[in-house]
């Protein structure tokens, strides 16, 4: 893979090609563009291009038409070298709407290109996004180019035949700005129009109309070429490993990657989960999986969604519950039963803005105090974050073996970035993962007795499954007695549990730590975890490239942590820890290392930009 | 799970080692020994059944059952009960539950494991108490309980659990008390129903909430209070004396009189005294609400009409939705819009 960054800025006037360009769609939330972004990667992903989205849309379904508090974002990242994030600024803003130019055209690059839709731009609309006077006319844009005309029109003109209502020829709006993206980007069309007739397989006019909006929008750059600021720009493919990819958002990865863990301890799966943003997209992907031994439950509320996952763990299945912020605090209790009863049970966390209900839609890592203390009594628990969407796969799968090793619930943290972004993944081969098959206890462990809690050389007591013949016995949230597992409230026997559990959690067998880029050791250290890990990377390589003596960490295993790491920190004279909370991974490592660890911290609901990094290691530096 | 093969245990193989921590003279002990009764004459196999509870004095009830046991969180026991269901619904599942743990806290999990119908007896111990916690009132205690949270009585309206219930959809719905020799045919009953069973069992607290169902359940002497309800029979008690009958000007049930008739048999017939049946969901819906007082306690299976069960319905999706599929792990992880990258020089093939 290429390791040069892309930065240059994608100029009309400029005769190179650049390496990597930034696209933000953005328009009502009613205007489709999550749906063109994602056609947008899919024919980029096609095209062989590396990529890094981030989808930003309003918690809001369907916010007042026109507002700014309605608006919708997609903007993706692409190119032919290697591409860690979604972009510090967008090269080209397509703006659907007055608002959506107010809220987006302060993050284009000088010299970017807008391309307005005018047909939007009425009085009322202006009204609506706050402008006094129309920006497209008095100025106040001078710094961009600008591409605007009717696209509203347009697209009305290129749906005629179709016989659509005003309404629903304004509908294919997004299709056609989508045409004129493809186009810009040199995509061939086809693969769009088989998916548009596959998505309106039941009403074809719908599909020709579409058709007909997106050949209109290509049609109509080759035309605007000559005359206006459009250029055509082809990035060539990312020379990349051979085999087969595809396009995966990290909820697709943490589906799959369950579905895949299940497999491979040789269990069936219950997935217990409770509608909310963003980790729904978990249920629904799964919900399609039955024959994969897939069983899907919507409970009643986000308690009984963990509860019954434990109940289908108890009874013998790979139980799992997924949530965000607010529904994981509500699974809270639950998961100290699993603790308490030594059940294996996988808890993804799709965090999100906190505290309460939060920012439901934006991206934050502030649920990490919550993954690794957040319950009451002494009750540790294994967590793991994922770096990117198709991290997300392969910590899935950690998961589940460290759950079914350890008889431990264990938390997977992911984020709103992660979850919705997509990237491109080269499909792994299932038979390259070892299998952890579960083995259940069949018969009394001890002589004639039953030690349900009787401990293997991880710690972990046996699975028994209810149903097997001689090995009645029962478990609850009572502190148990060591071994037989009977109610035992003794201070002696508690302090002993206490310390086995402990013990078994902090002894889960971790892979030392690896320092992504850089030595292992020098001026500066910056440490990360999650979604922060695009950014990171760029920042320190660019820092590098300038000749900085920094390296970039990033820990996957937040509890335990990788027995390496107090070594590795001390290596280094400086440790930065970038995190989109107000700084509590900082605490942990402070606290197992006492490191001087600083914290960068951001809860804007958008992801570090490379800029903000790279400005943060020059400054720790200095 | 009665189509389980029936096997030959005895009381005692229902006994665990533990010793049991219910205080002495407690309604709990006489509910466990009907249900070490019942278990035997049902055929039922300890290695295949389950007890699952919630957080109370009733919810200790699995570490005295030789079968497997899952002692849960307060409130939560038929979420856990539902995700054993699922995952393996051969098995036969009790659940166990209070007045407090299944209407207060939890009401929300035992409203929708009936509305579900997963297939399980659910024993609802009322008390009318929180007994574990020292006494607090219940959302069953009737207006008026003083207790530490309520020193000059509480103000609230108690909640009817078998109203509940009906109203959260349960097909079956039953009540007896802990001390009464019909609990064990309760429990049959319930077991004999494919679906959520729900029994509401009357317990005395002998310490915070003392012989309040003395009026219907007092050792000698009530009888006569209560109404035994048996399909297809007249809905006869105090000896016959006195019978149910369908105020149906008023839409309501009433009280009336039986005369006996020459041959000294009760003449209900003539009163229009009404014959149980098991099904019909208006008149359960009357016999749920009944005031104890002007009228008897209504006991036995108030509602039996069963439907399909949760399990069977998820089963059955489960069998469509899979047909003719095979799982294939490597064709789904390639699955969607996918592209190969040939060769050294990585140029893309769509």
């Amino acid at each position: 893979m290429a390791t040069q960054a892309a930065d240059e800025t994608l100029r009309a006037d400029s005769p190179q090609q650049p390496d990597a360009v930034v696209v933000r769609f953005a328009g009502d939330s009613g205007d489709g563009m999550q749906l063109t972004g994602g056609q947008f990667t899919l024919s980029t992903a096609l095209a062989g291009n590396d990529l890094a989205t981030f989808p930003d849309f309003p918690a809001e379904i369907r916010a007042p038409q026109g507002t700014l508090f309605g608006v919708s974002a997609f903007q993706i990242n692409f190119g032919s070298t290697e591409i860690d994030t979604a972009g510090d600024a967008p090269d080209v803003l397509v703006a659907m709407n007055p608002a959506a130019l107010k809220t987006n055209v302060e993050a284009l690059k000088p010299g970017g290109l807008i391309i307005a839709d005018t047909g939007e731009f009425s009085k009322r609309n202006l009204e609506k996004a706050k402008y006094d006077t129309n920006p497209i006319d008095d100025g106040s844009l001078a710094k961009w180019q600008v591409l605007a005309f009717d696209i509203s029109a347009q697209t009305i003109e290129a749906v005629k035949p179709f016989g659509l209502g005003t309404k629903d020829a304004l509908r294919c709006k997004n299709m056609w700005t989508l045409g004129l993206a493809l186009w810009m980007f040199d995509r061939p069309r086809e693969p769009i129009h088989q998916w548009l007739r596959a998505k309106f397989r039941s009403k074809p006019e719908l599909a020709d109309a579409n058709i007909a909006a997106l050949d209109a929008g290509h049609a109509y750059g080759e035309t605007a070429e000559l005359a206006g600021p459009l250029r055509q720009t082809h990035l060539p493919p990312v020379p990349s490993e051979p085999g087969l990819y595809r396009t995966i958002t990290g909820a697709e990865a943490v589906s799959l990657g369950l579905v895949a863990g299940a497999q491979l301890a040789d269990l069936p799966m219950f997935f217990g989960g409770y509608p909310i943003t963003p980790a729904s997209a978990i249920l629904h992907h799964l919900a399609r999986l039955k024959e994969y031994h897939v069983t899907t439950f919507q409970a009643e509320d986000e308690i009984a969604a963990i509860c019954a996952a434990i109940g289908a763990s108890y009874a013998g299945q790979l139980g799992v519950t997924s949530s965000s912020g607010p529904g994981i605090a509500l699974k809270g209790e639950a998961m100290g039963l699993a603790i308490m009863t030594e059940l294996p049970l996988v808890i993804v966390n799709s965090q999100r803005g906190g505290p309460s209900t939060g920012l439901p839609t934006k991206t934050e890592q502030s649920d990490l105090y919550q993954a690794v203390y957040g319950r009451n009594g002494d009750a540790p628990m294994p967590v793991i974050a994922a770096r990117s969407p198709s991290d997300a796969f392969e910590c899935a799968i950690e998961a589940c073996r460290i759950a079914v090793q350890y008889m431990t619930p264990v938390m997977l943290l992911t984020d709103g970035y992660i979850a919705n972004a997509a990237e491109p993944w080269k499909v792994p081969d299932p038979a390259s993962y070892a299998p952890f098959p579960v083995q259940f206890l069949a018969a009394r462990n001890d002589g004639e007795n039953l030690l349900p809690y009787k401990r293997d050389n991880k710690g972990a007591r046996p699975w028994i499954r209810p149903g097997t013949p001689g090995l009645m016995h029962r478990i609850g949230g009572i502190e148990k007695a060591l071994g037989t597992g009977n109610l035992d409230y003794s201070p002696a026997n508690h302090q002993a549990m206490t310390d086995a559990r402990q013990n078994k959690v902090l002894g889960v067998a971790v892979p030392d730590q690896e320092v992504c880029l850089g030595e292992a050791g020098g001026k500066l250290a910056v440490v990360g975890w999650g979604s922060t890990y695009g950014p990171i990377h760029q920042a320190v390589r660019r820092a590098r490239a300038k000749g900085m003596d920094v390296s970039h960490i990033h820990v996957r295993h937040i509890w335990p942590l990788p027995a390496n790491l107090g070594d590795l920190l001390r290596g280094f004279d400086r440790v930065l820890v970038p995190e989109m909370n107000t700084g509590q991974f900082k605490t942990v490592l402070r606290d197992q290392y006492l490191v001087d660890a600083q914290p960068l911290n951001k809860v804007s609901g958008q992801p570090f930009t490379i800029a903000e990094l790279e400005a943060a290691i020059e400054g720790a530096l200095g | 799970m009665n189509e389980m093969t029936k096997i030959e245990t005895t009381l005692k193989d229902w006994e665990t080692d533990q010793e049991v921590r219910w205080c002495p003279g407690c309604g709990d002990y006489a509910i466990l020994k009907a249900v070490q009764r019942t278990l035997p004459q049902l055929g039922s196999d300890p290695a295949n059944t389950v007890f699952v509870s919630g957080i109370g004095c009733s919810s200790r009830f699995p570490y005295y059952m030789e079968t497997y046991g899952f002692h849960t969180i307060h409130g939560r026991a038929p979420a856990v009960a539902t995700g054993v269901k699922l995952a393996n619904p051969d098995l036969d599942v009790w659940l166990v539950t209070g007045d407090g743990d299944g209407l207060s806290i939890g009401g929300n999990h035992l409203m929708h494991v009936l509305r579900r119908n997963v297939n399980m007896q659910i024993m609802l111990f009322n008390n009318e108490i929180y007994g574990l916690t020292k006494g607090q009132y219940s959302p069953t205690s009737r207006i008026g309980t003083r207790s530490p949270s309520t020193p000059i009585g509480s103000v609230d309206r108690p909640a009817i659990p078998c109203a509940f219930a009906l109203g959260a959809g349960a097909r079956f719905v039953a009540r007896g008390f802990d001390v009464s020799k019909h609990l064990p045919d309760v429990l049959m009953a319930a077991h004999a129903h494919q679906g959520a069973a729900f029994i509401e069992i009357f317990q005395n607290c002998i310490v915070y909430n003392k012989d309040v169902f003395e009026g219907f359940a007092a050792p000698k002497g009530a009888e006569d209070r209560q109404l035994w309800l048996k399909n297809g029979e007249p809905m006869l008690f105090a000896g016959g004396t006195q019978g149910i009958a369908l105020d149906s000007e008023n839409l309501c049930l009433k009280v009336v009189d039986v005369v006996a008739k020459e041959d000294g048999t009760p003449d209900w017939q003539a009163a229009g005294v009404i014959v149980h049946d098991v099904t019909n969901r208006s008149i359960a819906h009357m016999l749920v609400e009944l005031p104890f007082g002007p009228f008897p306690m209504a006991l036995g299976v108030l509602y039996d009409d069963p439907r399909p069960t949760f399990e069977a319905a998820v089963a059955e999706e489960r069998a469509k939705a899979t047909s003719g599929k095979q799982p294939d792990l490597a064709k789904l992880l390639g699955s969607g819009q996918t592209w190969v990258v040939e060769g050294e020089d990585g140029h893309p093939a769509v």
